[in-house]
């Protein structure tokens, strides 16, 4: 069973037949006039149409990128650069996605400077925080619709407000909400917005981003005139196609899918919460995407807990340091203010719409006995620690956390 | 992560997984902030040899396996010889580790040397 779709999801059956043809047959460069190319043009312009309606925007104010951390790139750098005479200080929370917070890391290399907004103990933002964060020099405010290790929901109407009437550039960062949840750019008064293809059954190597019309962005990739002069480069025909059959599906069954991953979600929380001991939920419980829950275990570490669950034909994630590439615990949990060590006993489940025949009580079961074998191996569980007498021989070789 | 078989059959079937209530050597290494704390807990007869070994670990995979390993290594050495066990040796039983894994969670050696230091300690 698949519950790691926040990683990323299965392409449907749909989407692939749609994208089938422009692989071989219809195979043109949209820039080209003869019938092929025609043909690839359209297919570009009714994806071009069906990414707008499922965010109520223009076509013509869709760029196709290649994924959620390009678009994160062209809006915030494309913004900045643009914008740099007028002010150089952006808002931003303390957990954006990397695309974003080291993008903004790149930034202050370059002298902008960057205000990193604080989370509470749920993981949403103070709008207080945020009104006193606005000075005259600020030229964006970029801040993620829904967490991807927790996803927790930030109030983007409200900042959307704020940034409308004080004339800032709004980003927002809607890779995990997408599909989800409602995006209306109109609604919400966003400027810009990051679109991921396959976080929604699309495939990958493809993504958008929403710029309203009248905002102006520097480009990132130079080229021939594509995308409106915004990103040069022959369109991925195939992926845009599929992209967009994946945000028709998306749209028309936004209600459905809801319902349905809100039911199972909120089952797999009473019931991991009421039989796990010492089992908690990170993140608040309303304002959550439907699909996602982050829980974290006392006492045991994350990648273990993956292994087995793996091995019991489970697939998930989590925030350990241990499981990540560059050994640093989560910056998101940690920033919900949680003990580190209880950061590394995380555990992220995130459904998709075809996870409906999953069964929660065997799941739950599954996971109670995995945490309690890891319990009994493990010296932190219902032990005293004389934390003196402990050697961390880890300082001699470089360990960089500790 | 990618983990040979062997890290694999150690992980889920730890060998010596439990505490020891009549040790005469416990050493405990690591750091939990780090994601990772093993108890190596040993049982040493007058000959100095090690009679019996068991360890405790919070950690990952590879934390759990190198444990496990050391103890099968360990068993039957005497304290001279266990000392000499380095974090290589219980890697290379391991048919390795990932890069990565080598000096965060290879702790194993380290935790072996703490039990035995706690042991002269202890019958000195």
């Amino acid at each position: 069973m698949y519950l790691d779709n926040s990683a990323t999801t299965q392409v449907s059956e749909e989407v692939f037949k749609e994208m089938e043809p422009y692989f071989i047959e219809e195979f043109g460069n949209p820039s080209t006039l003869y019938g092929i190319g025609r043909e690839s043009k359209k297919a570009l312009n009714l994806a071009r149409q069906r990414v707008a309606d499922s965010i109520n925007a223009k076509p013509e104010e869709i760029i196709f990128t290649s994924g959620g951390s390009e678009s994160d790139n062209l809006a915030i750098k494309g913004v900045a650069f643009k914008l740099a005479k007028k002010g150089k200080h952006i808002i931003t929370t303390n957990i954006e996605h990397p695309a974003v917070k080291n993008t903004l890391g790149f930034l202050e290399s370059l002298d902008f400077k960057v205000t990193y907004l604080p989370v509470n103990e749920n993981g949403v933002i103070d709008i207080d925080d945020l009104k006193d964060a606005i000075t005259d020099e600020t030229i964006l405010i970029t801040v993620m619709h829904a967490n991807n290790e927790i996803g927790t929901i930030q109030p983007i109407g409200e900042i959307g407000k704020i940034a409308r009437e004080k004339g800032i550039k709004f980003h927002v960062d809607a890779v995990q909400s997408f599909g989800k949840i409602e995006v209306d750019v109109e609604k919400l008064n966003i400027d810009l917005l990051s679109l991921s293809s396959h976080k929604i059954n699309g495939p990958k190597g493809v993504g958008a981003l929403y710029i309203k019309k009248g905002t102006r962005v520097v480009p990132l990739i130079h080229g021939g005139g594509q995308e409106r002069g915004i990103r040069g480069g022959t369109e991925n025909v195939p992926g845009i196609v599929g992209f967009g059959k994946a945000c028709e599906i998306a749209a028309e069954k936004l209600d459905e899918h809801y319902k349905k991953l809100s039911s199972i979600r909120d089952e797999l929380i009473d019931k991991v919460l009421s039989t796990i001991p010492e089992a908690y939920l990170n993140g608040s419980v309303e304002d959550r995407l439907p699909n996602l829950v982050n829980f974290r275990f006392k006492a045991i570490e994350g990648e273990s807990l993956i292994l087995l669950l793996d091995a019991k034909g489970y697939q998930a994630s989590t925030g350990s340091a241990c499981s990540s590439n560059t050994l640093e615990a989560s910056p998101v949990l940690t920033a919900l203010g949680l003990d580190p060590v209880d950061v590394h006993g995380s555990l992220r489940i995130s459904l998709a719409p075809e996870s409906e025949a999953f069964d929660v009580d065997e799941f739950v079961e599954t996971i109670a006995e995995a945490v309690k074998r890891l319990r009994q191996m493990s010296p932190l569980w219902n032990q005293e620690l004389d934390y003196d007498n402990i050697m961390c021989k880890k300082h001699e070789d470089n360990c960089r956390k500790c | 992560m990618d983990y040979s078989e062997k890290v694999m059959d150690h992980f889920a079937n730890p060998r010596n997984c439990r505490m020891m209530e009549d040790a005469n050597g416990v050493g405990t290494v690591g750091n939990p902030t780090c994601g990772d704390l093993m108890t190596i807990y040993i049982k040493v007869n007058d000959d100095e040899v090690i009679e019996d070994i068991s360890f405790q670990t919070f950690g990952c995979g590879a934390a759990i396996a190198t444990s496990s390993m050391i103890t099968e290594i360990a068993v039957g050495k005497t304290l001279e010889e266990a000392l000499k066990i380095s974090r290589n040796d219980v890697a290379e039983e391991l048919d390795g580790l990932p890069p990565i894994k080598m000096h965060c969670s290879n702790l194993a050696a380290d935790g072996l040397q703490a039990a035995i230091e706690n042991y002269y300690e202890n019958n000195q």
